[in-house]
């Protein structure tokens, strides 16, 4: 079973519930469970899990095509095939370049010039990289290079790693409702939401709802920070059939054990039976499909 | 004038609290919502919408299935893995995976794909207590929020300059990826919001490192300075090691989730608040910088 953990707005605690349900499946019942930080942004999960090993690291390339302006004869076709205005061609002083900025990778100006003066060359994109976190297979985090705007090319990198010998697997999403988080949580099975009881969390949320009903994943929802703002987010789920998979209290200890990186670490019996109780929804979910 | 986007690298950090507050202090500003994928500036200035616009994003590729011979070529061009048989064995493009390069539609000897244009996205111009707000509604799911965000700043500029405006306050999104980039390329200066949490540092080292790239001064406020000093002791000696300014520190405040709820800014809601102190002279910094 592949399990998203997915929110709108940023903050709301997708890392503290993907490190916390990692933690409580691996303990309490299934130890063949993978974490992966597909938050290639921010990745962040790694810094939780303090004797943590790092077993394998790769860096992974985007191909992006060159022109050779010796073979160009400065046609501009390709250039008129790419979608993206990477391609600039000036007939008159010979110049034909490829931003690699703008560039996606697609293979239309290879596919286009006629010339054979198109090359593709590899251009950094990112780091994938496998840690032992003592418990469980492990965490697979994938590092945006900086500079890079090609996050969702990287998340697709990052998902080929997934073993399918994972009994689970739990996928942390980047914030955000456009095409990198639909590429984050387009294969898993189930899809968590975090929420905080703010203004901000529901608005965000409603918009995140309205992007799964479109895709079709069943989901369920978490609220993070409970009793801190208000309680508008408990009527939108009742008043729209959303299941409450679990409420995680707001308490300021808890907050700054976050900030110190010790969540995982003497965890309050109260957020254990919670994590608990919703690691058995989730099975008995897994049962039912 | 000068352009300012606020930024923070990890979510949640207090973007659009802060962004929210300078409003209430800064006086001929024009304001602009660059986090498009989910935008929450609007939920406390309460806009009237004064204009609309579509943004188109790209196209999409649609197969016709009583012309498509099912041959594969489209599949064996497509970079994006976005070609797959639905269940009656039919080639069928998955829209949330189509980057829309047109390679397909060009290679297919069948002439049996077509890209149809996707206005799911819409850009406004609004009235508010604080002056014109510049934001943006995605579809979700959608591309291109980083040519969003370009457009939506390029449309806050053109009215700032018609009205003789001192300032451009640009809530900026999460992350480091393309529409970060996208909001920092030829602004005058960012404001990055710090939380003190192993994360919060760990993000906004990440955004530094890109936003050195561009040579733009940085400035620094700290969130929830109180929630853990020690890592706020981490934070202010990052800062410094870096020559990063540190314009302000804010405590953790119920009143500041409170605003929220109310739709106010921290100034509106507690004026006599410390906080609402601190921002006036957090800006007194940014404006004489």
């Amino acid at each position: 079973m592949k399990i998203a953990i997915a929110s709108g707005k940023g903050g709301t605690g997708k890392t503290t519930v993907s490190v916390n349900l990692y933690s409580t499946f691996a303990r309490f019942f299934d130890n063949n469970i993978t974490l992966i930080d597909c938050d290639v942004e921010e990745p962040n999960d790694a810094l939780f899990f303090k004797n943590r090993k790092l077993i394998l690291e790769k860096e992974v390339q985007q191909i992006i095509p060159e022109i050779n302006t010796e073979a160009c004869t400065f046609c501009h076709k390709c250039a008129d095939w790419c979608e993206f205005n990477a391609i600039t061609i000036i007939k008159s002083v010979a110049f034909a370049e490829i931003n690699k900025e703008l560039c996606h990778s697609c293979g239309a100006c290879l596919v286009a010039c006629e010339y054979n003066a198109i090359t593709e060359h590899p251009h950094p994109l990112g780091v994938i990289s496998h840690f032992d976190t003592g418990i469980g297979n492990g965490l697979i985090e994938g590092r945006l290079e900086i500079s890079s705007s090609m996050q969702t090319m990287l998340i697709k990198e990052v998902k080929k790693e997934i073993s399918e010998n994972n009994s689970i697997t739990i996928i942390d999403a980047p914030p955000g409702t456009s095409c990198p988080v639909v590429e984050t949580v387009s294969d898993a099975n189930y899809i968590i939401l975090v929420t905080e009881p703010t203004p901000f969390g529901l608005h965000d949320l409603k918009i995140t709802v309205d992007l799964l009903r479109d895709i079709k994943k069943p989901f369920g929802v978490i609220v993070n920070k409970a009793g801190l703002g208000a309680n508008e987010v408990y009527k939108f789920l009742d008043e729209n059939n959303i299941e409450l998979l679990g409420k995680i209290p707001f308490t300021k200890a808890y907050a700054k054990n976050y900030a110190s990186g010790t969540i995982l670490e003497n965890v309050p019996k109260e957020i254990e039976d919670t994590y608990r109780e919703i690691a058995e929804k989730l099975l008995t979910k897994q049962l039912q499909q | 004038m000068k352009e300012i986007t606020i930024l923070s690298g990890k979510g949640g950090a207090g973007k659009t609290s802060v962004a929210a507050a300078i409003a209430s202090v800064a006086k001929n500003a024009v304001f602009c919502d660059n986090d498009v994928d989910a935008a929450d500036l609007h939920l406390i200035f309460n806009p009237e919408i004064k204009e609309r616009y579509d943004f188109d994003s790209g196209t999409l590729a649609v197969i016709d299935p009583d012309v498509c011979t099912n041959c594969g070529i489209c599949v064996e061009h497509c970079h994006f893995d976005a070609i797959h048989p639905n269940a009656i064995e039919q080639l069928e493009v998955n829209p949330f995976q189509c980057e829309g390069c047109r390679l397909c539609e060009r290679v297919c000897p069948e002439g049996a794909i077509e890209s149809v244009y996707n206005n799911n996205n819409h850009w406004f111009v609004s009235n508010t207590r604080f002056g014109t707000l510049v934001h943006a509604k995605m579809g979700p799911g959608e591309e291109n929020s980083g040519k969003l965000v370009t457009e939506i700043r390029k449309k806050a500029k053109e009215i700032a300059n018609q009205i003789n405006a001192d300032f451009i306050i640009n809530d900026g999104p999460p992350g480091i990826g393309c529409s970060a980039i996208a909001s920092i390329t030829g602004t005058d200066a960012v404001l990055m919001v710090i939380e003190p949490t192993l994360s919060g540092l760990h993000d906004a080292k990440r955004l530094v490192e890109l936003i050195n790239t561009f040579n733009i001064p940085v400035f620094a406020v700290i969130n929830k300075f109180d929630l853990n000093r020690e890592i706020t002791e981490k934070v202010k000696n990052y800062l410094d090691e870096n020559s990063i300014s540190l314009i302000g520190k804010i405590p953790f405040a119920n009143e500041m989730v409170e605003s929220v709820v109310n739709e106010k800014t921290i100034i509106e809601y507690a004026p006599d608040n410390k906080i609402s102190k601190e921002f006036y002279s957090i800006w007194e910094k940014i404006k004489n910088n």
